[in-house]
C-alpha cells in the first residue's frame, strides 16, 4: 500500500456544536492504482485530501504515505506528492509557463531544469499557445490545466487530485479526463475526490463511497453495482397525463416499486428477467395508448448504489414528486447541499447528452 | 547526499512488492516498469543539492519575484502607490497647508516626514490584503504542499511591499521637492532617514502579513486595517504638533510609534525647524526608540506569522 490512513478523525467546532468532518475513516490505496473517494459535498473528501498532502493535522488516526508519516515528516511527504485542487490554485498575474517556472524552483529543480520541465508540461498539456500570456485570461479548464500540470511537475509517487473537474463545462470536463487517463496509463497512483458517480466510474480502479466523514462502501464500480443487482427498465412518456397508468404496467413486471422522476415523464423501475419484462411493458403500454419518447434497459448506475446505502441520493435531492417536501426539515447547510448538487446533476445529465 | 535527503529516513525503507498487488489489466505499464529516473511524463531533471541556507535564498527570492512580477501586471496597485502619496502631499501642503501654521517650521517642511510615515505604513496593508487573497484563491494551499521553506511566502510577500514602498517614496519626494520641501541635513542622515522609512515598514508588513492570515475573508482585512492604520498615522504628530491635541491624545500621539519615525525622520532630513521637542524619551531620543520598535515588531511578529503560516489552509 502506498497511502495507508488508519482512524482518521477530524472535528471543528462551530456555533451549534461540534461538526464531525471526519468520523474515523480508514483508506488504503495499493501502488499503481486509481482510487476515487465518493461522496456528496460535506462528506469529508477535501479533508482527507488536506490531511494526507500535510496540509491539516488530524485530531486522532494516523496516515502514512510511501511509508513516510505525514504528521511527523510533512516536508518529506511533500517532495513525493503532487496536489491538484478544488479551486486552480495559480498565480493569476503570471503566465502558465511562469506558474509552472515557479512550482519548479520550489520544488527545488534549479531554475535551467525548472524552466525546461515547465516547456515539457506546456506543450504536453496542449497549452503552447497560451503558456506566455498572464493565466487571468484563461478559460476554467486551461486553469485547471495549468493546476494539475502544477502538481506533475515533479513525477509525484502519489497524485492527489480534490475534485478535479467540479465547475468545469462537459467539454473542459472530457477534455480533462482524457488527459488524467493518460497519467494514469502511465502508473501514477492517484487518490481522487469526487461528487459525481460518472467520474469514479471513468477514472477509478476501486472507488470508496463516504458519507459524513466515514467509509460506508468500497469496491470496484462493478462490485458496488452488483450490490443492488439486475438491470432497470427506464421509459420516457410523451404526456406527463400517462405518468401513473405507466407506472402500473412498470409495477406489473418489475421488481420493486416504480419511481417517476420530477417532471412526471419519466418512469424507472428494476427488473430480474429484463428483456422479457421490458417486452411485456412495451405491449401493456402500447394497449393503454401510452406514448413513449424513449424505452430501454440500463445497468444500475452509482447513483443507485447510492442511494440504496445512504438512504438518499448522492446529490441530495429528493426524488419523488415534490422535491422540496421535507425541505423546510433540513438544515441550511443541506439546503445549500442540495441546490449544489442540482446544479451538479444538470451538468452531468449535459454530458451525457455529449456522449 | 543532500542535506535534504538525509531528513527522510523513511524514505529508503523497504519498499512494497508492488508486483504482488492488484493493477488494472488493461494497463501494460506500471510505475514499476519503467526505469530509475525515468520519467511518466517527460523527464525528470536530477535534483541539485544545495545547503538549507541557499534554499532558503532561493525560494525567498522565487516568491519575491512572483510578487515583483505582480505589481508589474497589475498597475491597479502601481497606480494606487503612486498617486496616494502625490495626493497627500498636494492635498495637505496646497490644500491646508495655508491655514495650518506650525510654531518654528514652515508647514510643508513639517508636514512631509508624516506623509513619508503615513505611506510606508499604509504600504503594509498590501501584505495583509495579499496575504488574504492567497489564502482564499487555494494559492497558500498549493504553496503549503510544496517541499519549499515555510517563511519563504512571507519573505517575497513582504520584500513586495518593499519595492512598492521604495517606488511610493521616490515620487513623493519628487512631489515634495516640487512643493518647496527640502533637506537641509547631510547626504548621509539624509539616506539614514529613508532606510528607517522604509525598515519601520517592512517590519510592519509582518504586523499586517499575521492580520490578513487571521481574518475570514479579503474584504475584512481593509476594513480592519483602516480601523487600526487611521488612529495610528492621525493620532500622531505626522500632520500637527501633538502639543496642539488634548491631553488624551497628546499622550497617545506622544508614545505612539508612528510619532517616533516622524520625529525621527524630520530629524535625520533636518526639518525639525526652531520647535521645541516635547520633553518625552521617545521624542527625544526617536531615532533609538524607532530602531528599537524595529526590532520588536520584527522579533515579536516574524515567528507569529511563520507559525501561523505552517498551519493555515482555505476553507
Amino acid at each position: 500500500m502506498i497511502i495507508e490512513a488508519q482512524g482518521l478523525t477530524k472535528t471543528y467546532q462551530s456555533k451549534t456544536g461540534p461538526v464531525h468532518a471526519l468520523a474515523g475513516l480508514d483508506l488504503q490505496v495499493p501502488r499503481g492504482t486509481v482510487k476515487a473517494l465518493l461522496g456528496p459535498n460535506g462528506a469529508g473528501k477535501t479533508t482527507v485530501v488536506k490531511m494526507l498532502t500535510t496540509l491539516i493535522r488530524p485530531d486522532a488516526g494516523t496516515a502514512v504515505i510511501d511509508g513516510i508519516d505525514v504528521v511527523r515528516h510533512p516536508k518529506s511527504v511533500r517532495r513525493i506528492i503532487g496536489v491538484s485542487g478544488q479551486y486552480a490554485a495559480v498565480d493569476e498575474n503570471l503566465t502558465g509557463f511562469e506558474n509552472l517556472e515557479m512550482v519548479g524552483r520550489l520544488y527545488h529543480l534549479g531554475g535551467a531544469a525548472a524552466r525546461k520541465r515547465a516547456q515539457e508540461l506546456i506543450d504536453l498539456f496542449e497549452l503552447t499557445a497560451a503558456g506566455n500570456r498572464p493565466v487571468r485570461g484563461f478559460s476554467g479548464g486551461m486553469r485547471r490545466r495549468i493546476d494539475l500540470a502544477g502538481a506533475l511537475v515533479i513525477n509525484p509517487k502519489v497524485l492527489f487530485l480534490d475534485e478535479p473537474t467540479t465547475g468545469l463545462d462537459p467539454r473542459s470536463r472530457i477534455a480533462l479526463w482524457d488527459v488524467i487517463k493518460r497519467l494514469v496509463a502511465d502508473g501514477t497512483t492517484v487518490l481522487l475526490t469526487t461528487q459525481y458517480l460518472e467520474e469514479a466510474d471513468q477514472l477509478a480502479d476501486d472507488i470508496v463511497v463516504i458519507d459524513d466523514g466515514r467509509v460506508i462502501a468500497e469496491g470496484t464500480s462493478d462490485q458496488l453495482k452488483a450490490q443492488i443487482g439486475g438491470h432497470r427498465v427506464v421509459v420516457a412518456l410523451v404526456d406527463a397525463a400517462d405518468g401513473a397508468a405507466a407506472r402500473d404496467v412498470l409495477a406489473r413486471y418489475g421488481s420493486g416499486n416504480p419511481s417517476v422522476s420530477t417532471d412526471g415523464r419519466g418512469v424507472e423501475v428494476a427488473v430480474t428477467d429484463g428483456p422479457t419484462a421490458l417486452q411485456n411493458m412495451l405491449a401493456d403500454l402500447r394497449a393503454a395508448q401510452i406514448n413513449l419518447h424513449d424505452a430501454g434497459m440500463r445497468r444500475p448506475t452509482l447513483d443507485d448504489v447510492f442511494l440504496k446505502l445512504t438512504g438518499h441520493k448522492a446529490d441530495l435531492s429528493a426524488t419523488g414528486d415534490d422535491p422540496d417536501a421535507d425541505g423546510s426539515k433540513l438544515s441550511k447547510r443541506a439546503q445549500a447541499k442540495q441546490v449544489q448538487a442540482r446544479a451538479a446533476k444538470t451538468e452531468m445529465a449535459d454530458l451525457e447528452k455529449m456522449k | 547526499m543532500s542535506p535534504r535527503h538525509t531528513a527522510v529516513p523513511a524514505e529508503s525503507t523497504t519498499p512494497e512488492p508492488t508486483r504482488s498487488e492488484p493493477t488494472r489489466p488493461e494497463r501494460t505499464t506500471t510505475a514499476t516498469g519503467l526505469a530509475p529516473g525515468e520519467s511518466r511524463v517527460g523527464t525528470l531533471p536530477p535534483l541539485p543539492t544545495w545547503n538549507p541556507l541557499t534554499l532558503w535564498y532561493s525560494d525567498g527570492w522565487t516568491v519575491t519575484k512572483r510578487n515583483l512580477i505582480k505589481i508589474k501586471r497589475s498597475p491597479d496597485v502601481l497606480v494606487f502607490a503612486v498617486i496616494q502619496p502625490i495626493m497627500f502631499v498636494l492635498l495637505f501642503s496646497q490644500v491646508y497647508g495655508g491655514a495650518i501654521a506650525v510654531q518654528g517650521s514652515d508647514y510643508t517642511q513639517f508636514l512631509m516626514a508624516g506623509i513619508f510615515a503615513q505611506t510606508v505604513v499604509f504600504g503594509a496593508t498590501f501584505s495583509g490584503a495579499a496575504m488574504a487573497l492567497d489564502l482564499k484563491e487555494g494559492i497558500i494551499d498549493r504553496f503549503r504542499s510544496l517541499p519549499m521553506n515555510a517563511s519563504a511566502v512571507l519573505i517575497g510577500r513582504t520584500n513586495g511591499d518593499l519595492v512598492l514602498n521604495t517606488i511610493s517614496m521616490v515620487i513623493m519626494m519628487a512631489t515634495g521637492l516640487a512643493v518647496g520641501w527640502r533637506v537641509t541635513s547631510s547626504p548621509l542622515e539624509f539616506l539614514a532617514g529613508v532606510g528607517l522609512l522604509l525598515l519601520f515598514g517592512y517590519a510592519f508588513s509582518w504586523v499586517m502579513a499575521l492580520l490578513g492570515m487571521s481574518v475570514k475573508s479579503p474584504e475584512v482585512i481593509n476594513n480592519a486595517s483602516f480601523l487600526i492604520l487611521f488612529p495610528l498615522t492621525f493620532v500622531s504628530n505626522a500632520f500637527v504638533p501633538s502639543e496642539t491635541l488634548p491631553t488624551v491624545l497628546r499622550v497617545f500621539a506622544e508614545w505612539n510609534p508612528v510619532s517616533s519615525l516622524v520625529q525621527a525622520v524630520r530629524q535625520l532630513f533636518g526639518n525639525l525647524g526652531t520647535a521645541p521637542v516635547p520633553d518625552i524619551w521617545t521624542m527625544q531620543n526617536p531615532v533609538l526608540t524607532v530602531l528599537i520598535g524595529i526590532t520588536v515588531m520584527l522579533l515579536v511578529f516574524v515567528p507569529l506569522c511563520i507559525r501561523k503560516f505552517a498551519s493555515i489552509s482555505s476553507r
